[in-house]
């Protein structure tokens, strides 16, 4: 019997693979012909360019990835103290561009690290810990009216652009 | 005297006789946690590392687009492919993957579909951008870039 057993067992155990189910979620803009013009101040927009090198040019100055997170934060917080930065965080909006020839890798890199920023953000604007934060995101079923307001108050905003074709395939 | 002295024993070998409900119990529990791989990998996939992390919400609305190098090299070359189901394809061929994924499911729950893309981190952006150039086409906007949890560095 536990023979028996023991060899269904190990079978299972060999082709279990647990599926990883998460990843960085992000919304495609809807598709549209016509080219909306969008009237933007040049101060709530800030410019991530990753070029076909994996280089990192952030409001044009060359930053290393670990670098992005911070700057990202002084802009969408910067509630235009500092008239080149943003008005505020519902105005502010992060554009990411890249070249085709950018590896997936540093793509990712950057997602994450702009992700954290607000996430970082809001976990403060709620007085939790980004641990925290995370948990209550992931947890759907829960409403949270604190969460809402957060979301709210500090809109996640990133454009991204069609890349540039120097690198391309 | 003799009838208090202790007597020698040995410590009592452990009873097998539950093992097979001990060995049930654990293979029941991998049976049920078993998700048996649907398709096979054609492309190369390692998944890149990232920290903030959402969860897919119902398995049930999610398709999964595989990208990456093929590992049969000599047939299908070294430059990163799509893989859909068990085939290597186009971008062009897309939208009718998600057509089709899109007919499997409820008409109330067309619109949530989600598409997880699992892409080698050796791929460019050139082809993923292509392939969310043809999503947005097929109106499937809910995007998951598949990754693995990273351990925080300090």
């Amino acid at each position: 019997m536990a023979d028996i057993a023991f060899l269904l067992l190990i079978f299972f155990l060999v082709t279990t693979t647990i599926a990883s189910d998460k990843g960085l979620s992000i919304l495609l803009p809807p598709k549209n012909d016509q080219q909306l013009d969008v009237k933007m101040k040049e101060r709530n927009i800030f410019k991530v360019f990753i070029n076909s090198n994996n280089q990192l040019l952030v409001e044009e100055q060359l930053m290393s990835v670990n670098q992005v997170k911070e700057a990202a934060k002084k802009f969408i917080s910067n509630n235009g103290r500092d008239p080149k930065s943003s008005e505020s965080p519902q105005a502010a909006v992060i554009s990411l561009k890249t070249d085709r020839g950018t590896k997936y890798e540093m793509y990712i890199a950057v997602m994450d690290e702009l992700k954290k920023a607000y996430n970082e953000l809001r976990a403060a604007y709620m007085g939790i810990t980004l641990a925290e934060y995370l948990e209550i995101e992931n947890d759907s079923k829960k409403q949270n009216a604190k969460f809402e307001e957060a979301k709210k108050a500090i809109p996640y905003q990133l454009s991204e652009a069609e890349p540039t074709n120097v690198g391309g395939n | 005297m003799s009838k208090f002295s202790k007597k020698k024993k040995g410590t009592p070998a452990i009873s097998t006789s539950s093992l097979p409900d001990i060995i049930f119990m654990l293979l029941f529990f991998f049976m049920v946690t078993t998700v048996l791989r649907e398709t096979e990998l054609k492309v190369q996939n390692r998944l890149p590392k990232a920290s903030q992390l959402q969860k897919l919400e119902k398995k049930s609305l999610v398709s999964y687009i595989y990208i990456g190098k093929p590992k049969d090299t000599e047939k299908y070359g070294v430059e990163p492919r799509i893989q859909v189901n068990d085939a290597l394809v186009t971008p062009k061929e897309i939208p009718n993957f998600v057509y089709a994924e899109k007919d499997k499911l409820d008409e109330v729950e067309r619109d949530k579909i989600t598409m997880s893309l699992k892409v080698d981190i050796d791929a460019k952006m050139g082809i993923i951008s292509d392939v969310k150039q043809q999503l947005r086409e097929a109106d499937a906007r809910k995007i998951n870039y598949s990754s693995v949890k990273a351990v925080e560095k300090e």
